[in-house]
């Protein structure tokens, strides 16, 4: 399967199966769709001559084919999906877990709009923090569940995890002090609306987490509307200084400024432009995801123009670059070289198997997603995971589970999708949120452009 | 090759054998944590390098 498509005028070639990508003309891009379709050649040599007329000579279509030949040769156009075998394989492995999201604050000083979490309260759940002999346990727990990963990832959240920043710091330094004899290497991350950021707390952020990542909507209308304080009043002022003081003590380590649009902001590439002109150069702006009754919610009818400002978001990026003012956007990150491999693209973000997330009584769940909703227990950090029939269900969810993402150019890339996001519309997580899957096919394909663009000096 | 220029020859059938490390970061850990990208990370399999 060949995925073709014009963007940024450049016609691109994805080699869906091995990942290969290529830029190419015309010609050579009417060429491949034809050769897909199984047309017999001679017949694509008339419908080419008839279509460019003499815009390419004998030897520029006989060159093409030549191309076309050596290209599929060496396993890099019209490559076949071989890869249903390993699922088969994969079914059967011992997964361990390796990161978790700890829910160190069931609670929020600020009301976002769109909150999955109810401020904190997740489904009904009471307003509370996770006391230090949870949080502890639940590291316990990773340890002696991981294996033989080295690498562990945990990441502090709420709610506001700065609600409960004592007991992150007791934490970070209990899972330090572990490292060695257990030998493993944790990252620690967090993710912080703002409010209660400090030196003291950047300091800390900035020599124990990895990755932070701060939320901001944008432009100051949008945050305040959206990302109000519990007495009504906007965040935006209040953020946006701390946040810049942040990354600039922060130096080269990694972090996030991260948005959410909705229904009401579709034109958030300028709200892009806006964090990218406070100076922050790494971003990310993720589409909201609410039932459709929801005054927020995305719809059908919003995609065209969601796609239009990825594309509009796309150019600004190349036009960044190329002025050696570089801005990453989270969502078009792609490693097109030394990407992931295929069990990891296959199995996707590994909820509920590799990946759980703890609440402050020391529940756990398959992610933070499904904190709170019934049925989607697993256990708690004493007992570990119980419901295995529950785990095993998520260890089934992979890319050929999946009906819609069989034929999809984008399976490989987003891995099938969000298990949450699919129990959301369609009530169990072997199904994919449509209107997310039509977003994430956008984005893969601005990923690939800006790719062919920045190749191209 | 005359008329084409490739971004990546593409390796995905090449990580069957010494895939599956495990090692690679969780991908809601990072920055989306209400969607699903895989594509954008970065393999840590020392022997894949």
């Amino acid at each position: 399967m060949v995925h073709r498509y014009r963007s940024g005028g450049y016609d691109i070639v994805l080699d869906v199966a091995s990942g290969a990508v290529h830029v190419v003309d015309d010609l050579m891009y009417d060429m491949i769709g034809l050769e897909e379709e199984h047309v017999p050649r001679d017949e694509i040599i008339r419908i080419v001559k008839e279509k460019y007329k003499d815009s390419y000579s004998d030897e520029d279509i006989a060159d093409s084919f030549s191309d076309i030949d050596e290209l599929t040769e060496a396993g890099q156009l019209f490559t076949e999906d071989v890869y249903k075998d390993v699922v088969v394989d994969f079914k059967k492995r011992k997964t361990v877990v390796k990161a978790l999201c700890l829910h160190i604050a069931h609670d929020c000083n600020l009301a976002c709009k769109y909150c999955f979490a109810d401020e904190g309260e997740y489904h009904g759940q009471k307003r509370e923090l996770m006391p230090f002999e949870v949080g502890k346990q639940a590291l316990d727990f990773l340890i002696e569940n991981s294996g033989s990963r080295t690498n562990l990832e945990v990441d502090f959240f709420g709610g506001e995890p700065l609600m409960n920043f004592e007991v992150v710091k007791q934490l970070v330094a209990y899972g330090r002090s572990r490292e060695k004899e257990a030998n493993k290497n944790f990252r620690f991350t967090l993710t912080t609306n703002g409010m209660l950021l400090n030196d003291e707390v950047i300091d800390f952020c900035n020599a124990e987490m990895s990755n932070v990542v701060l939320s901001l909507d944008g432009r100051k209308e949008v945050n305040d509307r959206m990302r109000p304080t519990r007495n009504g009043k906007g965040s935006y002022d209040i953020i946006v200084p701390k946040f810049k003081h942040f990354v600039e003590k922060r130096g080269d380590k990694s972090y996030y400024v991260r948005g959410t649009f909705t229904r009401k902001n579709l034109d958030f590439y300028e709200d892009f432009k806006e964090m990218a002109d406070l100076g922050f150069t790494e971003i990310s702006i993720e589409p909201v995801v609410l039932p459709p009754e929801s005054e927020y919610a995305l719809r059908e009818e919003d995609i065209p123009k969601i796609c239009e400002e990825y594309d509009k978001l796309a150019a600004d990026i190349v036009r960044r670059a190329k002025a050696g003012k570089p801005v990453n956007f989270f969502h078009f990150k792609v490693d097109l070289t030394g990407g992931p491999c295929v069990y990891k693209r296959l199995s996707g973000c590994g909820s509920g198997t590799e990946y759980l997330a703890v609440t402050p009584q020391g529940k756990l769940f398959p992610c933070h997603q499904f904190v709170g909703i019934d049925g989607f227990e697993l256990g708690d950090v004493w007992q570990g995971v119980t419901n295995t029939e529950m785990t095993n269900e998520f260890k089934c969810c992979n890319v050929y589970a999946k009906e819609k993402c069989r034929d999809c150019f984008s399976r490989f890339y987003c891995s099938g999708g969000c298990a949450a996001n699919s129990y959301l519309f369609h009530g169990h997580i072997l199904d994919a949120y449509d209107i997310g899957c039509k977003l994430q096919q956008k984005r893969l394909e601005c990923a690939i452009m800006i790719n062919a663009a920045l190749s191209d000096n | 090759m005359k008329r084409v220029k490739t971004l990546t020859a593409g390796t995905l059938s090449n990580t069957v054998a010494k895939g599956g490390c495990g090692e690679c970061q969780t991908s809601c850990q990072s920055a989306c944590k209400t969607s699903c990208t895989v594509g954008n990370q970065s393999c840590e399999n020392k022997e894949n390098k």
